[in-house]
């Protein structure tokens, strides 16, 4: 990646850079190799997430979808890369689709986990005294997600994100692959594209929101939380 | 009924009748489930827009345009959606059909094939939710529009037709691969359909919304 890139487009620019320069840390899957990005392995197999995620939905979702927009970024950074500068205005709305599709994703699958493992539960220590704080308690918390989530009219996400000045924990919401970005660091996300439920609770989305909770990964946000 | 409540239209066909292009189970769930849903909150957002209006409530009333947009939308979308489809095998389903609009489009674009490149590149470049449509312009002319989410074409255009591009419109059937969607969705449009809009105003295009009154 060159450093025009990275002036160019400040919005992807912390979540790119923390993929290159943290493996370990909290974006431990968006791997890069020279440059690329890459599909990262799933922390778990596509089936373990049954019955709320089936493991139909995880397969198509990680090895189709994701490895779509790893494509489309790596083509967008090409593009940009190659010094022109018309092609490579034409390319940012390309790079932040599909950057942000890799971003988002490569979250995503750290925040869940089997429900028989670290999956589903209520988060404890420090987390759990913030949302508390900030919510009143898990159950709003989780009301307030849902409420989000049902609230998005088309594609994308909701988050739960910490605040990097303040601290202060809220829920955000995100059209398409928009990344979190700003002051916000994003813990916790729920992809509500149609693609991440359909073929297990096709218009039912509200059940898709309900199961989900079932498989999230207090561990990992937890984790997040505290590096945030 | 009241007139500001909205039903969802029967279907010029039957869910099955637009195999194998489109499956009856994908009809069945995007008309009888998500269009439903459409009208359903489009009905609950109007009558709290008029409760909010007799209130003299102008907060409340303009918190509401996001969701009568949203729903009006898509009840809008969907409906013209539904008419300028047609069973394969059906006369209407040939661009034979549609006489003057094809000349238009041969005009505009070049030839049938360009114009369908064209307009399949416009529904595969849409990120995230949203719709393809083919309008008319008063002073423009043809021209391929995507829109987002459920926003309508009612600022004056005529829309020809439409393709939704949610995921919920293929994914039953065609899975992530949205390409094989927008390829087979030529064969099912129905150009008699598109002919008649193309001759008519904006206003005749919505004419199916009173209907379903
Ligand atoms: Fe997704
Ligand atoms: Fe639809």
């Amino acid at each position: 990646m060159s450093a025009t890139l990275m002036r160019t487009v400040p919005a992807l620019r912390g979540a790119l850079r923390s993929g290159v320069a943290k493996p370990a840390a909290a974006l431990a899957s968006t791997s890069f190799v020279r440059g690329k990005a890459t599909l990262p392995d799933l922390p778990y197999d596509y089936g373990a997430l049954e019955p709320y995620i089936s493991g139909k939905i995880m397969e198509l979702h990680h090895k189709k979808h994701h490895q779509t927009y790893v494509t489309g970024l790596n083509s967008a950074l090409e593009t940009i890369a190659s010094g022109d500068p018309v092609a490579a205005a034409k390319a940012a709305p390309l790079l932040n689709f599909h950057g942000g599709g890799h971003i988002n994703h490569s979250l995503f699958w750290e925040n869940l986990a089997p429900a028989s493992r670290e999956g589903g539960g209520e988060p404890d220590g420090a987390l759990a005294k913030s949302i508390k704080e900030d919510f009143g308690g898990f159950d709003t918390l989780r009301k307030q997600v849902n409420t989000a989530l049902a609230g998005i009219q088309g594609s994308g996400w909701a988050w739960l994100v910490k605040d990097k000045n303040s601290g202060t924990l809220s829920v955000v919401t995100r059209p398409n692959q928009d990344p979190v970005s700003g002051p916000y660091v994003p813990l916790l996300g729920i992809d509500a594209w149609e693609h991440a439920y359909y073929l297990q609770y096709e218009n039912r989305k509200a059940e898709y929101f309900d199961a989900i909770w079932n498989v999230i990964n207090w561990k990992t946000v937890a984790s997040r939380f505290e590096k945030a | 009924m009241s007139a500001d409540t909205y039903s969802l239209p029967k279907l010029p066909y039957a869910y099955n009748a637009l195999e194998p292009s489109i499956s009856a189970q994908i009809m069945e769930l995007h008309h009888s489930k998500h269009h439903q849903t459409y009208v359903t909150n489009l009905n609950k957002a109007l009558q709290s827009l008029k409760a909010a209006s007799s209130a003299g409530d102008i907060a409340a009333e303009i918190a509401l345009q996001p969701a009568i947009k949203f729903n009006g939308g898509g009840h809008i979308n969907h409906s013209l959606f539904w008419q300028n489809l047609a069973p394969s095998s059906s006369a209407d389903a040939k661009p034979d059909a549609a006489p003057a609009l094809m000349a238009d489009i041969d005009k505009t674009w070049g030839s049938y094939d360009k114009f369908k490149s064209a307009f399949s590149t416009a529904l595969l470049g849409i990120q995230g939710s949203g719709w393809g449509w083919l309008v008319k312009e008063a002073q423009t002319g043809l021209r391929i529009v995507t829109t987002k989410d459920q926003d309508p074409v009612v600022g004056g255009e005529v829309p020809i037709f439409g393709v939704d591009m949610w995921e919920h419109a293929y994914y039953l059937q065609y899975l992530n691969g949205k390409a094989a969607y927008v390829d087979n969705i030529w064969n099912v449009i129905n150009w008699k359909v598109a002919e008649q809009r193309y001759h008519g105003g904006a206003k005749d295009a919505f004419s199916v919304l009173k209907a379903s009154m």
